[in-house]
């Protein structure tokens, strides 16, 4: 489903990627973790192509990436997103929200937009604040919608960039329950998030980065497991993590 | 002081008034729209439309909107004849609105820019990836929120131009200034009149300019 291929990226000078390869199959849950600055959020940026990268390609669906007649848009908007600040647009209601790249993007009817809007507010508990703004909303609540709208575009895989770290802590697993449920109907998602019992709970793999590079990228069992055959890296990251 | 002349000379006055508020109001709109392209532009990562839209906002900030006006007067006529071929008579009117419009393009231009950018990046990232082109991202997600934001600096800005319509009296326009003058003239009462213009004008923009403030709280909490 996604296949990243010898990926490089530089800020300038910054060298932010370097030589990041792994798949991900159909199906396959992959959460992502590594220390800050590590260059995650840059990696499943560069999957939706948010983000350009100068060496390399990324495969999704079929579709690459790196070839410049690549309808980028299109890409994108069969490849849901999740952000860290959920990024809901302020100034629409919530189903406005969940309708209006359903309208302008894939040329569905108001109506049919609507009902589908609807229906995956009801999936995520929100049903009750379709008319609400976000501001109106809680952060987990507002997380919770971001999904749905993402969710609304019948994606093929869902890309998440620490949905939770934003959230207080009591409203992290309402948005966990949602991804985790999300999982276990056989949605292919690429996860960077530290919440190590999600992992535990439905990653098939582990991905460990450091400084730019794919450092670790092992099944979870193993991930968990066996942490004399982890790198030295990803043993004090695990042990400073788990401690919390 | 004698202003009972001024209460039959209403009608031609108001006249003036409503040519002073069709300029501000064309202006304002035109003023608008060309400058959200340029803001557009400006932010645009294609170096050539970016320099061009520096290039003009620069350009016009840095001459006398009087010169604008004359400018036009003459120049408008001119450019019509050479894109038509013939000759098209362009009163005073048209040739103002199109200074004003493009004058005023520029300051509106840095205010929308300056809106564009208060918008979290955030933002543009999320409706991209929803599949959004470029320009529905800008038309549908940032734009509506920039013009939210710069609703109280758009209306100072017009009410500064409400003032600035009264430079027309350099090509003869009868704005409500230029009416107000021309008809104490007549009469010979000029100071009257000036005066009353003078009220009118200090009334209307600071009334405009209270309500702006308050919009502004409004808008802010
Ligand atoms: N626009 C940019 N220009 C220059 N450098 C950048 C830019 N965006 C990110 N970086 C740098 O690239 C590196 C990787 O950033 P990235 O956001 O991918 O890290 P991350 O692993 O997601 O970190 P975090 O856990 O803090 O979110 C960092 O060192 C960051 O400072
Ligand atoms: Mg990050």
């Amino acid at each position: 489903m996604i296949s990243i291929q010898n990926v490089y990226k530089w800020y300038g000078d910054f060298q932010v990627l370097s030589n990041c390869s792994t798949e991900v199959s159909k199906g396959e849950v992959v959460v992502v973790c590594g220390p800050s600055g590590s260059g995650k959020s840059t990696l499943i940026k560069c999957v939706n192509a948010l983000e350009p990268f100068q060496r390399g390609d990324i495969v999704v669906d079929g579709i690459s990436l790196a070839d410049p007649k690549t309808n980028l848009p299109k890409l994108r908007s069969r490849v849901g997103m999740v952000f860290q600040h959920f990024e809901l647009f302020p100034h629409l209601s919530i189903t406005e929200n969940l309708t209006i790249a359903q309208i302008k993007v894939l040329g569905r009817g108001k109506d049919e937009a609507t009902e589908k809007g609807l229906a995956l507010l009801e999936r995520v508990g929100l049903k009750a604040h379709a008319h609400k703004y976000p501001g109106q909303l809680s952060g987990g609540q507002q997380q919770r919608v971001a999904i749905a709208r993402a969710l609304a575009m019948d994606p093929v895989v869902m890309l998440f960039d620490e949905p939770t770290s934003a959230l207080d802590p009591e409203m992290v697993n309402e948005v966990l329950d949602v991804m985790v449920q999300l999982a276990q109907e056989g949605m292919t998602m690429m996860c960077v998030t530290h919440e190590m019992g999600f992992a535990r709970k439905v990653a098939d793999r582990v991905i460990f980065m450091d400084q730019g590079q794919i450092v670790e990228d092992c099944a979870k069992e193993a991930f968990f497991g066996d942490l004399s055959a982890r790198s030295e890296r990803a043993r004090q990251f695990l042990a400073k993590i788990l401690q919390h | 002081m004698d202003f009972s002349a001024i209460l039959p000379a209403l009608p031609g006055l108001w006249e003036g008034m409503l040519t002073t508020l069709q300029l501000m109001l064309l202006g304002v709109l035109g003023g608008v729209l060309l400058g959200t392209l340029l803001a557009v532009m400006r932010l645009s990562h294609n170096r050539l439309l970016a320099n061009l839209a520096a290039t003009y906002v620069n350009y016009f900030r840095s001459i006398p909107l009087l010169l604008v006006i004359t400018w036009f007067y003459f120049a408008v006529p001119f450019l019509l004849r050479a894109i038509t071929g013939e000759d098209t008579p362009v009163g005073a009117f048209t040739s103002c609105v199109v200074a004003f419009l493009m004058f005023e393009a520029a300051y509106f231009c840095e205010i929308v820019r300056a809106g564009i950018q208060s918008i979290p990046k955030g933002q543009m990232g999320a409706a991209q990836a929803l599949g959004m082109t470029h320009g529905q991202c800008m038309r549908l997600i940032i734009l509506p929120q920039a013009f939210r934001k710069m609703t109280p600096l758009l209306l100072q800005q017009s009410i500064i131009l409400f003032q600035d319509t009264s430079l027309v009296y350099a090509v003869g326009l009868m704005d409500f200034l230029n009416a107000a003058r021309s008809r104490g003239d007549i009469i010979g009462q000029p100071h009257e009149f000036l005066i009353f213009a003078g009220l009118v004008y200090f009334t209307v923009s600071f009334a405009a300019s209270l309500l702006v403030k308050r919009l502004q709280k409004r808008l802010a909490v």
